[in-house]
């Protein structure tokens, strides 16, 4: 790569779209190297999934770039800049970034699998970015394939073209794994995806696509740059978030890091510029020259709200300090979410952390304990509320926003209550329909849309954002046996008769127990919640009430009956040893317990109780 | 300064299903290396001992009932010659209710004997087989009545809380045992115990230990039993009219020092735990190698020794003194255990506090283990 400035109409942007094991990964893989990013030998599976809960999961959380350089059949060589987006709706709005860095997209199919309702709203957003989408039906070597039937999806579901050949604008039929149809996709990219505009003279405008740490080059920024070009040594201004920095390394991925002297008009590529935390590189900021620089910053930029809450504890309160280590050391390289310290009489010192979904809280939680070792109890995940309360003697009326049931206010002062609600598209197999629309009917959904396709349904609802927060998405896959799927956008907030429930252990009230719930629901929540607090709390010496409460008023009961005999009936001399040490493991256990109202509860009742359960 | 000896004799016949003591069957024993060894392994215990008279022996196992009286007498006199015995010493020896150790019954107490505790277990037929007994009930009493002639203390054991054993059912059979006129009886619950073959049976599903509210009933009514009867408990499972409490066993439960010979067997002197090799044939090597069957010996820090001493005393009805167990640790006595809990556990009505005197009533009894893990201080467990 020489410093010749590279022509416009050789560039093509584009990122990939496909539902989970569709082959994206093994596409991206393939296109890297038949274009020779990497050796046979440096190849190793999947090269762009870093993290090892990115492979595990078989999602990205974090956009990657490729810059490929392809020589095509008309003899020129072009540049290829694959995204690879992030894949899930907590995403949404990096993913809405990475989408608007390109021009186009492949939408990959799997050819026995058909259309999947994820990929749907990934492909509204791409169109939405006027991306041509080439169609790729992946996987056609398999003996379920049936690329027909997946082309009249893809047109019937989608609307887009995907009959005849793909020169003539049809699906491009591949199979990544076997190499079949690799080199037809890179000629479809050239052909039909559009190169990028820009003005090489104008005031530089880079948009700030990703971020994240790197220990060895501190924040390392994907750029893609719209007018003007970036280079080594410039003074540059981030516009939204206002600070300014030396560009010191600029560079490429093919897909090793290889630096470069500049990023030019329609380029993508990476930045540093001895930034250390990603909270100063914001997502969807605009790149300016101190000098000369632009006017005004790209349109599109938002700042990402948590929305959904939850506390985060250590089981052994002398961990407290690594917590909030780890957690400051995860929050360098995601400032996505937030934390503040919190306490709790049950659970001692923790975080109150928030999340840009249940997918990013389970990612964090996972994170906490696998990279950093630690053992967390983790209390209901809660939504942000917003109450307004009345005026007093001594206040006026306001609207707080509160998402810790601890801080929900004296009844009362609370006039009306506002909570998210979601729009969910499910996607499913029609035989699991009906389990699906009684788990959306039981959680306050409203049903918007009904369609069916071959055997499949898609099924939109309206729901209460805090009646998804629990373990919506888990009993989803149970009741579906894993084929419904699941997406989401939040659609804002309506009024709720909503109340703070309270569980009281030993009639002392739990707070790490607490929680918001919807009148209608609160009832059978709370006999759900006690009953299997009877089963998660060990007998004791005595009898136990639990008691699930709105208010001074019960609304459901248990009693743990007490323990009627635990004694060694035999000890003698020879025995002390062993009776010690049944001692020093009856404390060890307690030591995982929490005290509350002179009742153990172990950790694992925390999260359990709120399990709904098996209905 | 031991005031009590243990000797351990590790055969048995057989192996009960239910016993997980260090017992072992063996088709033959040396006695005569086996006397020689034991003798030896007295002898090293005697050595570092204090003027202090012996006050208790006690032959457990095993079965020491099925030890040849010449060796139990060779046994009694090595240790007489040792320590001297105190005017009231209690020798005790744990006796199988079979016909042919009836019959060795008269030599045993003329080998200085003068207290048995008998494993008659069960008076029902069918209970003895499932409990793995060589003898059966008609057998046993008639055992119980030849060891009543010969000695002057007797005492018998019965397990209940048998799986499908009816309230009423153990009702009759105590109503009866106490009626034998013994000044003792230990009435163990059964319990499945690790390593043995009624864990592998229950773990298979041969058969269910009785529910623990069931068990929790049978043991308040066998307190009622034995209380009416004049011989209320004065430890979990051990009952006695006045004057006929085990001596031996009480050194145990009040944490006093004891020495303990033969296989496996435990010893306290002074702070310092002994223990033997459990196997019979690596004890003997050991003997044979360096005069002394210690496998392991280990000064006991102040707080494990408080511990062990809160542990074996809160089992008996008498209770403990907290500033005592303090003044002999070291250690402050309010630290011993947990004043919350304590304050909570009284007014329960499980323990019973007076001054620094903590007992655990009736009722906390059957959940004495329970109750140590609210009570015990977790400074001195975690230790």
């Amino acid at each position: 790569m020489g410093a010749a400035m590279t022509d416009l109409t050789k560039i093509r942007n584009f990122s990939i779209i496909a539902h989970i094991d569709h082959g994206k990964s093994t596409l991206a893989d393939r296109l890297i190297q038949v274009t020779g990013g990497l050796t046979d030998r440096e190849m190793s599976e999947q090269v762009l999934d870093n993290m090892d809960i990115e492979r595990e999961r078989g999602i990205t959380i974090k956009a990657q770039t490729v810059r490929l350089n392809y020589t095509a059949r008309d003899g020129e060589t072009y540049e290829l800049n694959l995204m690879d987006t992030p894949g899930h709706v907590d995403f949404a709005y990096e993913v809405s970034r990475s989408l608007a860095a390109c021009e186009g997209a492949l939408l990959v199919v799997d050819a026995a699998q058909g259309v999947e309702a994820q990929t749907l709203a990934n492909v509204y957003q791409s169109i939405e970015h006027d991306h041509e989408i080439v169609p790729v039906i992946n996987k056609i070597d398999l003996p379920a394939a049936e690329p027909d039937q997946v082309r009249a999806e893809i047109e019937d579901i989608i609307g887009l073209d995907a009959s005849g050949s793909w020169e003539e604008g049809g699906a491009v039929l591949t199979s990544a794994k076997s190499g079949i149809g690799v080199e037809d996709v890179l000629e479809a990219i050239v052909a039909r995806i559009p190169p990028p505009k820009g003005d090489r003279d104008a005031p530089l405008k880079a948009m700030l696509v990703d971020s994240w740490y790197d220990p060895y080059l501190g924040v390392v920024i994907l750029v893609r740059v719209i007018d003007g070009a970036i280079r080594k040594g410039q003074q540059v201004r981030f516009m939204q978030g206002g600070t300014q920095h030396l560009i010191d390394r600029v560079g490429a991925f093919t897909p090793k890091r290889t630096d470069l002297p500049e990023i030019g008009p329609g380029e993508i590529g990476f930045i540093t510029a001895q930034i250390k935390e990603v909270e100063q590189a914001r997502v969807g900021d605009t790149i300016t020259t101190v000098k000369g620089g632009a006017e005004a910053p790209l349109k599109g930029y938002k700042e990402v709200q948590p929305v959904v809450f939850c506390g985060l504890f250590p089981v052994d309160a002398a961990d407290f300090e690594k917590l909030r280590e780890s957690i400051g050391k995860l929050r360098l390289n995601d400032a996505s979410f937030s934390y503040e310290i919190e306490s709790s009489a049950a659970l001692g010192f923790g975080f109150r952390a928030g999340f840009l979904g249940l997918l990013h809280l389970e990612i964090i939680q996972e994170r906490l304990s696998r990279e950093y070792d630690l053992d967390l109890i983790t209390t209901a995940p809660s939504v942000v509320y917003r109450v307004h309360l009345g005026h007093t003697r001594t206040e006026d009326a306001k609207v707080i926003e509160i998402h810790n049931p601890a801080d929900w206010p004296d009844v009362n002062r609370i006039e009306v209550v506002e909570e998210p609600w979601i729009k969910a598209v499910i996607y499913t197999p029609d035989d699991y329909l009906g389990a699906i629309l009684k788990l959306c009917q039981d959680r306050r959904g409203i049903q918007t849309d009904l369609t069916y396709v071959g055997g499949r349904a898609q099924v939109s609802y309206e729901l209460p954002l805090n009646e998804v927060v629990f373990d919506f998405y888990d009993r989803l896959k149970s009741i579906s046996r894993g084929y419904a799927s699941f997406d989401y956008e939040q659609i804002g907030s309506r009024e709720g008769d909503l109340v703070k429930m309270n569980i009281l252990v030993n009639n002392e009230a739990v707070d790490a127990l607490s929680l918001i719930v919807h009148r209608s629901v609160a009832e059978e929540r709370g006999r759900g919640m006690c009953e299997r607090l009877k089963d998660l709390i060990p007998r004791h010496l005595f009898k136990i009430p639990i008691q699930a409460a709105i208010g001074g008023k019960i609304i459901a009961r248990e009693t743990i009956a007490a323990l009627r005999k635990d004694v060694t009936a035999k000890c003698y001399g020879g025995d002390i040893t062993r009776k010690k040490k049944l001692l020093e493991k009856q404390k060890k256990g307690k030591a995982r317990m929490r005290e509350y109202g002179n009742v153990s509860i172990p950790q694992e009742a925390f999260i359990a109780a709120l399990r709904m359960g098996e209905e | 300064m031991a005031r009590a000896l243990y000797i351990h004799w590790p055969f048995c016949a057989r192996k009960c299903p239910y016993c997980d003591f260090n017992s072992h069957v063996r088709a033959e024993v040396d006695y005569a290396r086996w006397q020689d060894a034991l003798v030896a392994d007295m002898r090293h215990e005697a050595a570092p001992a204090s003027e202090d008279t012996l006050t208790s022996i006690f032959f457990g196992g095993g079965t020491p009932s099925l030890m040849p009286p010449a060796l139990v007498e060779a046994l009694l006199r090595e240790a007489e010659a040792l320590w001297g015995f105190a005017p009231d010493i209690e020798i005790t020896l744990e006796a199988n209710p079979s016909s042919v150790e009836a019959a060795r019954f008269a030599a045993l107490a003329g080998a200085g004997i003068d207290r048995v505790s008998l494993g008659l277990q069960s008076l029902d037929d069918e209970a003895l087989r499932f409990l793995g007994r060589l003898h059966d009930a008609r057998e046993g009493l008639e055992a119980l009545d030849t060891a009543q002639r010969h000695f002057d203390r007797v005492s018998f054991d019965l397990i209940y809380a048998l799986p499908g054993q009816s309230e009423d059912s153990w009702r009759d059979q105590l109503s009866r045992s106490l009626g034998f006129g013994t000044g003792h009886v230990s009435l163990y619950q059964l319990t499945i115990e690790p390593g043995t073959r009624f864990a592998t049976d229950v773990r298979r599903g041969t058969f269910e230990p009785k529910d623990a509210d069931e068990a929790g009933d049978m043991y308040a009514l066998t307190h009622e039993l034995t209380e009416a009867a004049g011989l209320p408990a004065y430890e979990i499972s051990n009952h006695a009219r006045p004057g006929e409490k085990s001596r031996h066993n009480l050194t145990y439960w009040r944490y006093s020092d004891y020495a303990g010979i033969g296989p496996g067997a435990h010893g306290r002197r002074g702070g310092v735990a002994t223990q033997r090799h459990r196997k019979p044939e690596n004890w003997l090597a050991a003997v044979a190698r360096s005069g002394h069957g210690i496998a392991d010996e280990r000064a006991l820090g102040a707080s494990e020794q408080a511990s062990e001493a809160l542990l074996m005393g809160l089992r008996l009805a008498e209770g403990i003194d907290l500033a005592e167990i303090g003044a002999r640790s070291g250690l402050a006595f309010d630290t011993l255990v947990e004043p919350s809990k304590l304050a909570l556990y009284a007014d329960l009505g499980f323990l019973h506090l007076a001054g620094n005197r903590v007992q655990v009533t009736p009722r906390g009894m059957p959940l004495l283990d329970a109750l140590l893990g609210e009570i015990v201080a977790s400074d001195l467990v975690a230790a």
